[in-house]
């Protein structure tokens, strides 16, 4: 039973919340109403004249097969990125959440590569897996498998796709544990004494009640994928080969800066503005009704 | 079904703190063992070395003709009914009771008949369908019970069941535990701080403070003979009124100016030992001033319970508290001259605590 209490008038309430209120319109609304109204809009290449062109971008945009590349790059890399970060931090929230010794230890180190800027974590792993220099890439090809992500646009795909998951694997493993600690220890005994195996324990008591947790993180995640992997995709790949990496928000970056081609960028913004706020509306509507005990 | 043993059996932790000292005794096949004891001496301890899911420092732990230290809970055919019930939230009731079957890959309809059979045992067949969370903590607890009964253990092991239930749920699940253990004949463990339940509940008694076991016996015995000043004020309600004394004689306690006579007193003890006398509040009876063998007791304030009433005063300085039927008149801050059966004289030493007579 929750109590609330009650302002009466609007004055005090609006003026609590002017700070947070002042802060989401800057920094939030504002820029998105800037790129929607940019996405209408086009410049020439020197800035001379600007035209609304209605929809002119948009449907440029979905002519370009670049775009849909840049579609698949991003399912690809979202995909591979989620599971593969979310699974091993899964795997290692289980093993930390043992009473082991050195268990503290343990968490502590896990939760350091959450504090590297992206754009650091991108070339550590460049110099790891450079062709020439990196350690790790002389070690596959001393295995006999070619190995350039400088050329070969699955090697560079392979490439952010790993400096990704590094990356969050620490945040995701700490909500992992805090939801593995917030299981009741009885509930795992009785599941013991009923019989269970670790194996089948696992999966039919500890994992259906995390999935909260679980599907909390698969949002988290997918929007850290979406945007903010630009610094690791940028350090690492820049996009290429040939637009192998290029995501959809990396190509934002690059069809706006690059190609300065403005009203386009926005309206892949756009785009992106509206997945997201769609993916965020099933979160809330669908799957957070359906796992919460 | 199964006898279950235990011989010197200890628990230490890793920071070399010792939770169980080494505690021995047996169930018989189909009894009812209560441990009781205050928080933190050792009693779910022991309950969760049995059970498996603690393991055993040293001595040995068997469930009928086998050894179990060594086996994992799942085989050692035990059940667990826990205190906030231990449900799996997103079960329903039916699957909560069917899921230990199923992990023993029990026929299909062998698990429906057992579910069917203990929900309709305990009064749960139209609950079947629900989510823990949609049911009170009644209706929990049937639930956990349930889980329990369909795996047909040799032995029910319960942890404080029902210490999460409002009092008047309390009785009357301890009433229902008590008649479906007899009517299963399953030997059971069952630990509990609240020695009405640890009475009422048991046929043997186990109670223990500080890790150790201060004394095994049957419920009666344990409150006519309580072995130690421990048992004696843990065990009944309101607890045994304690009064320090020495000995007057081969049988005789001197409190004080007054003289007690208490029969089951050793005989050998040298006159002047300081040791201490217990008397239960509902063994005090009123008698008439000044006679041999009479305690002033100064009544300062009255307790009605409604079926009696407890007069708390002062006996030679010290807190007192009689229990009296509702017909006797007292009235407070009045002097009443009281008196015990000889029989009814505990009489402990003054050191140890340990009862100085037959146990």
């Amino acid at each position: 039973m929750q109590k609330n209490a009650y302002f009466k008038g609007l004055t005090i309430p609006l003026l609590l919340l002017l700070p947070q209120l002042a802060i989401t319109i800057v920094f939030f609304y504002w820029p998105a109403s800037q790129a929607v109204w940019q996405s209408f809009l086009l410049q020439d290449a020197f800035g001379t004249s600007t035209e609304f062109v209605w929809f002119e971008n948009y449907t440029e945009l979905f002519s370009r097969p670049e775009y849909f590349k840049a579609l698949v790059n991003t399912a690809i890399f979202s995909t591979f990125v989620c599971v593969l970060s979310l699974s091993i931090a899964l795997l290692f929230a289980v093993m930390a959440d043992r009473q082991i010794r050195g268990a503290e230890i343990y968490k502590t180190l896990l939760i350091w590569p959450y504090a590297v800027a992206p754009a650091i974590a991108g070339v550590l792993w460049l110099f790891m897996f450079d062709p020439s220099l990196g350690m790790l890439a002389r070690g596959l090809q001393s295995l006999g498998i070619a190995w350039n992500p400088r050329l070969n646009g699955n090697d560079a795909m392979i490439l952010v796709i790993l400096a990704a998951t590094w990356k969050q694997i620490s945040y995701n493993f700490l909500f992992f544990l805090a939801g593995l600690q917030a299981i009741p220890k009885s509930v795992i005994e009785a599941a013991v004494i009923d019989g269970a195996r670790p194996w089948r324990r696992f999966w039919t008591i500890v994992f259906p009640l995390l999935s909260p947790t679980t599907f909390f993180l698969l949002t988290v995640n997918i929007v850290y994928v979406f945007f903010d992997t630009f610094g690791i995709i940028d350090t690492v790949s820049g996009g290429g080969p040939s637009g192998a990496t290029q995501t959809l928000v990396y190509k934002v970056w690059a069809d706006g800066k690059g190609g300065t081609d403005l009203g386009g960028s926005a309206a892949q913004s756009v785009i992106l503005l509206i997945m997201v706020i769609g993916m965020t509306a099933i979160q809330f509507r669908f799957i957070e009704r359906k796992v919460s005990y | 079904m199964a006898q279950v043993t235990l011989t010197n059996v200890k628990k230490v932790y890793a920071g070399g703190v010792e939770a169980v000292k080494g505690v021995s005794f047996d169930i018989p096949d189909g009894g009812f063992c209560v441990l009781v004891g205050p928080s933190g001496c050792g009693k779910s301890t022991l309950l969760r070395m049995v059970a498996g899911l603690e393991t055993i420092s040293s001595g040995e732990v068997s469930i009928g003709s086998r050894v179990v230290n060594q086996i994992e809970p799942a085989d050692r055919d035990i059940a667990m009914v826990f205190q906030n019930y231990a449900l799996y939230p997103h079960f329903s009731v039916y699957d909560n009771m069917a899921y230990g079957l199923r992990n023993l890959k029990t026929p299909k309809d062998e698990i429906d008949k057992r579910v069917k059979e203990a929900a309709r045992i305990l009064a749960i067949e139209n609950l079947l369908e629900r989510r823990p969370r949609q049911l009170s903590g009644g209706q929990r607890q049937r639930v956990a019970m349930g889980r329990a009964i369909v795996r047909k253990p040799q032995v029910f092991l319960f942890d404080e069941p029902l210490s999460n239930l409002d009092a008047k749920l309390r009785v009357q699940m301890r009433v229902e535990i008590k008649k479906l253990q007899r009517a299963l004949g399953v030997t059971s463990i069952y630990v509990t701080h609240d020695q009405v339940e640890a009475m009422t509940l048991s046929d043997k008694l186990v109670v223990m403070n500080g890790g150790q076991v201060e004394q095994i016996g049957v419920p009666s015995d344990v409150y006519r003979k309580p072995a130690s000043k421990f048992v004696a004020t843990f065990i009944g309600s309101p607890p045994m009124n304690i009064l320090p004394a020495h000995i007057d004689g081969p049988g005789i306690v001197a409190l004080g100016d007054a003289i007690l006579e208490a029969r089951d007193l050793r005989q050998n003890l040298t006159e002047g030992t300081k040791v201490e006398v217990g008397l239960r509040p509902e063994d005090i009876e009123i008698a008439s001033e000044g006679a041999a063998g009479t305690l002033p007791f100064d009544v300062e304030f009255i307790e009605e319970l409604g079926a009696t009433q407890l007069f708390h005063g002062k006996l030679s300085g010290l807190p007192f508290v009689m229990q009296a039927a509702t017909d006797v008149v007292a009235k407070e801050s009045k002097r009443l001259w009281i008196t015990v059966d000889p029989d009814r004289v505990h009489v402990f030493d003054a050191t140890s605590g340990a009862r100085l007579g037959r146990v």
